[in-house]
């Protein structure tokens, strides 16, 4: 009998714990937008060197990495579709089935994948590292807002280069695949990627920028959410670190189901 | 007119309590040395003083701005006038030494550049930092930390400026000339300071009222005299550094601080 009432009281808090984490990061995103909006009004302007800043290290700075990755995916993809289809005679079926799965799925996906582990993961460990040496208490006694100063720059940053870096993945995924399936259906890579073109609509590409606003909205207050919780010194930040990175990637890969199980019906 | 009134403040932390109705009022132009050991309070009373904390009952009134009820502007106004400086210094890892201190000016300011980098570089000098505004604060000596984080506390001339433990980890030298700039910057800057602390030596020396909290109450307030002449034994047992005789056993502490203890 007491197991159960140990077992019901864990799961009792925990649920409490997500819940109260849940509450934390709406806050977090109500504050952080009325920061970004109005903070003017209230001596708290959203400065514009901060985003840039952010945008720079979110989105610049990942972008060697986001193409190779886009252009790795769209090689594989195209490796296995060729494989596959040729199975049924289908081979010419690969652009199309590239196309759409990269922009509608993969792009967005990956992305997301890789800006959770590099600039989640950072701002959970920035916010944490920040809040157990007090510089965040240090910062509101300046009369500096905290979620204005580390958390609006970073969402305003993260709900624009995300995006952006979607676009770039897109681009490297279709031509990584174009690379490998243009010589095997025995045309031009410039065809293979004309006939993407004209194969693709603006509803595919929309699908998956509109999958990478919310999973910019999700890495943030992810990981900003863990950063502002850490309790604990270093260690408290190192876990928080993972704790940010893998709360992210689960979500992301969620939400990117329920998105297209009701995109796609 | 005082420039901080307490009137009956508690605090709690989940259901433990830690003040137990605090009051005191610190009038301008004066050092206030706020002491005790460790679990008195003294640190969440700060947190309340300087607005991290909003009192859940009685009130905090900093220049007659009541804490608990001040909107978000009034707050603001109330923190561009005083100036804190952390236990740890709390200065940004990310900027350097100049840009820390620079941080107020360029956040609260229409000054340009040039000026700002001028005040902060002055400001460094009064704490005998100059010539290290290049520096990064990972590169600096833990009493160097401290003194920057005065710097930036005095930045934007704070009427009113708070330390939390000032000597805390410095050696005896260090800690002294720290004392030495706290009495400096009260005689040419006629800034009100309140002082956290658990030292002492530096209290006795620093203070023209001591202000002594234990297990979340007030003792008594008086001068550096008249604390050292009370016969109040909690008072004595802390200034001789005598144990408690009564222990918390490890079941109570560990009720307290889970909150499960009414």
């Amino acid at each position: 009998m007491k197991t159960v009432a140990v077992a019901l009281d864990r799961i009792g808090r925990a649920s409490l714990g997500s819940l109260s984490g849940v509450g934390h990061a709406a806050v977090l995103l109500f504050d952080a937008l009325r920061f970004s909006v109005a903070g003017w009004r209230i001596g708290q302007p959203l400065r514009p060197g901060a985003v840039a800043r952010q945008m720079r290290e979110i989105g610049v700075d990942a972008l060697p990495i986001v193409l190779l990755l886009g252009f790795t995916v769209g090689l594989m993809l195209g490796i296995q579709f060729i494989a596959s289809l040729s199975a049924f005679g289908a081979q010419s079926q690969v652009i199309v089935a590239v196309a759409k799965s990269v922009t509608r799925e993969f792009g967005a996906l990956i992305t997301a994948i890789l800006v959770a582990g590099r600039s989640g993961s950072a701002l959970a460990a920035r916010i944490g590292s920040m809040s157990v040496s007090q510089e965040i208490d240090a910062l509101a006694v300046i009369g500096i807002e905290p979620v204005r100063y580390l958390v609006a720059p970073a969402l305003v940053a993260m709900l624009v280069m995300l995006p952006a870096l979607t676009i770039f993945a897109n681009a490297a995924a279709l031509v990584g695949a174009a690379l490998y399936s243009a010589p095997a259906l025995d045309i031009s890579v410039g065809s293979y990627l004309l006939r993407t073109f004209s194969l693709l609509d603006p509803g595919d590409i929309w699908q998956g920028l509109s999958k990478s606003f919310v999973f910019a909205l999700l890495i943030t207050l992810i990981g900003v959410s863990t950063g502002f919780s850490v309790r604990g010194g270093a260690e408290g930040v190192g876990r928080a670190t993972t704790r940010a990175v893998v709360l992210a990637i689960c979500w992301i890969v969620v939400v990117d189901m329920v998105f297209s199980f009701f995109i796609n019906r | 007119m005082p420039l901080i009134e307490v009137h009956g403040l508690q605090a709690w932390y989940g259901r433990r309590r830690i003040l137990h109705g605090v009051d005191f009022s610190v009038g301008a132009g004066e050092i206030r040395v706020i002491m005790g050991g460790s679990g008195s309070g003294k640190s969440t009373l700060l947190r309340h003083l300087i607005g991290l904390q909003r009192p859940r009952a009685g009130s905090v009134r900093i220049f007659g701005v009541d804490l608990g009820r001040a909107s978000e502007r009034e707050l603001l106004d109330v923190r561009r006038k005083i100036g804190v400086s952390f236990q740890g210094g709390a200065l940004l890892t990310s900027l350097s030494v100049g840009e820390n201190v620079a941080l107020p000016l360029r956040e609260h300011t229409r000054l340009d550049e040039s000026t700002i980098r001028i005040m902060s570089r002055l400001k460094l000098e009064v704490v005998n930092l100059g010539g290290f505004q290049d520096l990064m604060p990972s590169q600096l000596s833990g009493g160097m930390v401290k003194r920057a984080a005065l710097a930036r506390a005095i930045v934007m001339d704070p009427r009113l400026l708070f330390f939390d433990e000032p000597s805390a980890g410095l050696d005896p030298v260090v800690a002294a000339e720290l004392d030495e700039l706290i009495l400096r910057l009260r005689d040419a800057l006629r800034m009100t300071i309140v002082v956290v602390t658990h030292e002492l030596e530096s209290a006795f020396k620093i203070a023209d009222t001591i202000t002594v909290l234990d297990q979340g109450e007030i003792l008594m307030t008086g001068a550096a005299d008249a604390v050292r002449a009370s016969p109040n034994t909690r008072i004595q047992d802390l200034l001789n550094r005598r144990p408690r005789a009564v222990q918390v056993d490890a079941d109570t502490y560990l009720k307290r601080l889970t909150g499960e203890e009414a």
